[in-house]
């Protein structure tokens, strides 16, 4: 099982800004381990934001971002109490949603 | 013609001059980058698994680390990272965090210390004892560092730490103070603090914990006194060994009063 996630989510005016922090090797697959071989791409795919229960941002991701990512993006409409919920989804098929309050 | 060119020099020297004035200075540059992370820390992560892994039964005995004494009293974690090394009555040894929690880990949850030590970085309880010096250091993130020097071991370890800190040997005839014994130094684009004297908050021993972004990984104090040694070509220390404790109480009574901002963030 994969670890948790750290959601911050804060509203100013008509939006909010909300940063994420994902637990994740994100392993490119282009790297050998001592024995030579090549270490087997694993990294997340699929990255889904919901407000309150609504899908407001999808993502693909590959290889090129970095071990244990940050994603920072605003939501317009959101306020204060509403419910922030991030999905990944990486190519081994494991997945994590973690959800937030918005502050 | 005379004057014509060295008018048109004076030119050239004015531009080169508002040039350099625009440009940041690497240092500055990176100072830029750093504040740029400062928001995202992956040191978070580690955080939270280590305040788990803190109340989280486990071990061949089923207990939780919440009876560990740090040195503050059993269960006491919040200030107790900026005394350690100190000295511990009940091991009559003076102990940074990570011998601590070996001793902890073995008495109260029964894993066995020495294999601990003996795992590589990065593998198995070895990743757990990072992600748990993470959290206890966070706990006393900002406090000002306050290493007793009452006990007389405490007094020989400083003196053992300042005697490895200014060792020369190893093929390339170096030592710690090589390249932390001068002020406004640095190896590439790293600035390099001098750790003879209190360098400052946040700076040298206040710095650590950190994640290293370059690499991905969480580094404890333990970790990064292994890799001074890695590159200064000496056999590794032994993880929790009696010299690396020494170099952490040198390190840490020169930073004496000043703030630790752990976990921090590293290029």
């Amino acid at each position: 099982m994969a670890d948790p996630m750290r959601i911050r989510a804060q509203a100013a005016g008509d939006k909010a800004t909300v940063r994420v922090l994902m637990s994740h090797e994100m392993e490119s697959g282009q790297r050998k381990d001592a024995a030579g071989k090549v270490v087997p791409a694993w990294h997340i795919q699929e990255v889904e934001a919901k407000l309150n229960g609504k899908s407001v941002m999808t993502a693909e991701w590959g290889a090129a971002v970095s071990k244990n990512p940050f994603l920072q993006f605003n939501v317009k409409g959101a306020k204060a109490g509403d419910k922030i919920a991030v999905t990944w989804k990486d190519n081994k098929g494991d997945t994590r949603t973690d959800e937030a309050t918005v502050s | 013609m005379m004057l014509h060119r060295s008018i048109s020099l004076l030119t050239v020297g004015c531009l080169l001059a508002s040039a350099a004035l625009a440009q940041k200075t690497a240092v500055q540059s990176i100072e830029e980058y750093r504040a740029m992370l400062q928001d995202g820390n992956p040191a978070d992560l580690f955080e939270a698994k280590g305040e788990d892994l803190w109340k989280q039964k486990r071990g061949p005995k089923n207990a939780s680390l919440e009876k560990c004494d740090l040195g503050k009293g059993p269960g006491v974690v919040k200030g107790a990272f900026v005394e350690l090394p100190r000295y511990f009555s009940d091991t009559n040894k003076v102990q940074d965090l990570e011998s601590r929690l070996l001793t902890c880990m073995e008495t109260l949850q029964g894993f066995n210390a020495v294999e601990i030590a003996k795992t590589p970085f990065g593998r198995g309880e070895q990743n757990n004892m990072t992600a748990l010096v993470t959290w206890i250091s966070a706990e006393s993130k900002g406090m000002k560092f306050n290493l007793s020097q009452v006990h007389p071991q405490e007094k020989t370890f400083y003196e053992v730490g300042k005697r490895l800190f200014f060792q020369r040997a190893g093929p390339h005839d170096f030592s710690c103070s090589s390249c932390h014994g001068q002020d406004n130094t640095r190896i590439r684009l790293q600035d390099l603090p001098n750790l003879t004297k209190n360098p400052g908050d946040g700076i040298g021993f206040a710095a650590w914990p950190a994640y290293r972004v370059s690499n991905g990984q969480m580094w404890g104090m333990q970790q990064r006194l292994n890799d001074c040694y890695r590159q200064q070509r000496f056999p590794y220390p032994g993880f929790a060994s009696d010299a690396t404790v020494a170099l952490g109480v040198y390190l840490g009574v020169n930073s004496q009063g000043s703030a630790s901002v752990a976990p921090a963030i590293k290029r």
